[in-house]
């Protein structure tokens, strides 16, 4: 891979941490995402509408981001038996919620192969991670009023 | 040595009752050691997250894929991975799985390739076991040593290759599509929800029928029962006698529960599953594609 910008907020960590990893605590650490990944606040939970369907996900994934005081927050949610889509999530929580929104804008569309996630979850599941940071980015720009900068995949 | 078929009364109009277990019986055969279970699941994680107690993890992906080549493991890699698995060629698998068991179908057809002689479903999957409120557990088994031949892989009988089934379609096979509507007729290059399975070219291979594999499939995972099955597949479909018939989906996963459902639930010896599908058919150059009210273009 050619060397590459860094990425903003936590991800170039979480990154980091995945990359040289065996096989199987790749897989460890996606699930700690999964298991890290906060239940939905009080307000979305009760109103599942409010939320926009992420459709590129294999199951039922629902996203809300809000952007507050230059910070945006971060809203998922999965169901449980749907773990690898609560890891990638976990990560871009992980990775960015609280960040400023140019910095959330500023993620490539194609970060997740940095993970280095195509042996141990197969290239095709790996494209709902792109879908679910796509619609981040989309949800962030409306409310920001920034035009995209590219929409070409 | 393989273990005693299950006698539940519910599956003994199938075929072969002998290919398929009910909860009730896995439970009883958790210990037995001639039973290895396996847990085949989209979700790569969700063994992790808890499984049938012993029970070991194929992933379709990593396990039993060739990572460079398009298709299968090899025999070697087949042997290393049943070995690994604690399985030898006389052990009884059981496979289930998540989602109405796809890939637990799909990783028995593999295995089936090999010739492996035992190999039975959980009837009702990953689902059924745990609305039954059964139990799992995050424990990994430490599969005891088991030694597993290398058997070449037969892909002549079970399984079809594009030339194959365009000659098939030429000379007008039963071809059994087993997609959504909406993949059949072209509207949809892809599956609902599942964007990232695309094609180029949307439709079906000339002359196919379309019959959703969740036709074959009770809400609860389950599979319909045998009287239920005839109806659909060999009165209403007219599938059946000595000719060939070839299923397909998208990748060849959905189609594998289909081709489990005809072969060893209705018995009909012939049946092929083509797992090149439509992700192959709908991106290959100049292979005719068929959209209702439509000529075949280009022409058969």
């Amino acid at each position: 891979m050619s060397a590459a910008a860094p990425l903003p907020g936590r991800l170039d960590e979480i990154v980091e941490a995945f990359t040289d990893l065996p096989r199987d605590v790749k897989l460890e650490l996606l699930l700690d995402y999964a298991n890290r990944l906060p239940p939905l606040p009080e307000r979305y939970a009760a109103n599942r509408d409010s939320l926009e369907r992420v459709h590129e996900c294999q199951t039922p994934f629902f996203v809300a981001t809000e952007v507050e005081d230059g910070h945006v927050r971060l809203h998922f949610d999965a169901p449980d038996e749907s773990p690898t889509t609560r890891g990638f999530a976990g990560i871009l929580h992980a990775g960015l919620d609280g960040e400023p929104p140019d910095d959330v804008l500023a993620v490539p569309a194609d970060f997740s192969a940095r993970l280095g996630l195509n042996e141990a979850v197969s290239p095709l599941r790996l494209r709902g991670i792109a879908a679910i940071l796509g619609v981040v980015q989309r949800q962030v720009r409306t409310q920001t009023r920034q035009s995209p900068v590219s929409t070409q995949h | 040595m393989s273990a005693a078929a299950d006698t539940a009364e519910a599956l003994q109009d199938y075929a072969h009752p002998e290919r398929l277990v009910t909860t009730e019986w896995l439970a009883e055969h958790l210990d037995d050691p001639d039973v290895v279970v396996a847990e085949s699941d989209e979700d790569v994680l969700l063994y992790e997250t808890g499984h049938i107690p012993g029970a070991v993890k194929i992933d379709w992906h990593s396990d039993l894929n060739d990572p460079v080549a398009r298709d299968y493991v090899d025999a070697e890699s087949f042997a290393r991975l049943m070995a690994a698995k604690g399985i030898s060629r006389d052990t009884t698998i059981v496979f289930y799985g998540d989602n109405f068991n796809w890939w637990a179908a799909y990783a028995l057809w593999v295995t089936s390739l090999f010739g492996h002689p035992d190999a039975r479903l959980l009837d009702g999957g990953r689902q059924k076991w745990i609305a039954e409120g059964r139990e799992l557990t995050t424990d990994l088994p430490r599969p005891g040593p088991a030694h597993y031949p290398q058997v070449e892989r037969n892909d002549t009988r079970i399984r079809a290759f594009r030339d194959e089934v365009l000659a098939h379609a030429r000379g007008g096979g039963r071809l059994v599509d087993v997609r959504s509507p909406g993949e059949y007729s072209g509207e949809l290059l892809h599956m609902p929800d599942y964007p990232q399975e695309g094609a180029l070219r949307g439709g079906h291979i000339p002359g196919a029928s379309n019959v959703p594999w969740k036709t074959a499939a009770n809400e609860d995972g389950t599979f319909k029962d045998a009287a239920e099955l005839r109806r659909i597949y060999l009165e209403e479909l007219g599938l059946g006698g000595p000719n060939e018939i070839v299923a397909y989906c998208r990748i060849g996963e959905r189609s594998s529960h289909t081709w489990f459902v005809l072969t060893h639930l209705l018995g009909l010896e012939r049946v092929r599953n083509y797992d090149g599908s439509w992700v192959e058919w709908g991106n290959a150059v100049g292979v005719p594609i068929e959209r209702p009210g439509q000529p075949v273009r280009p022409p058969l």
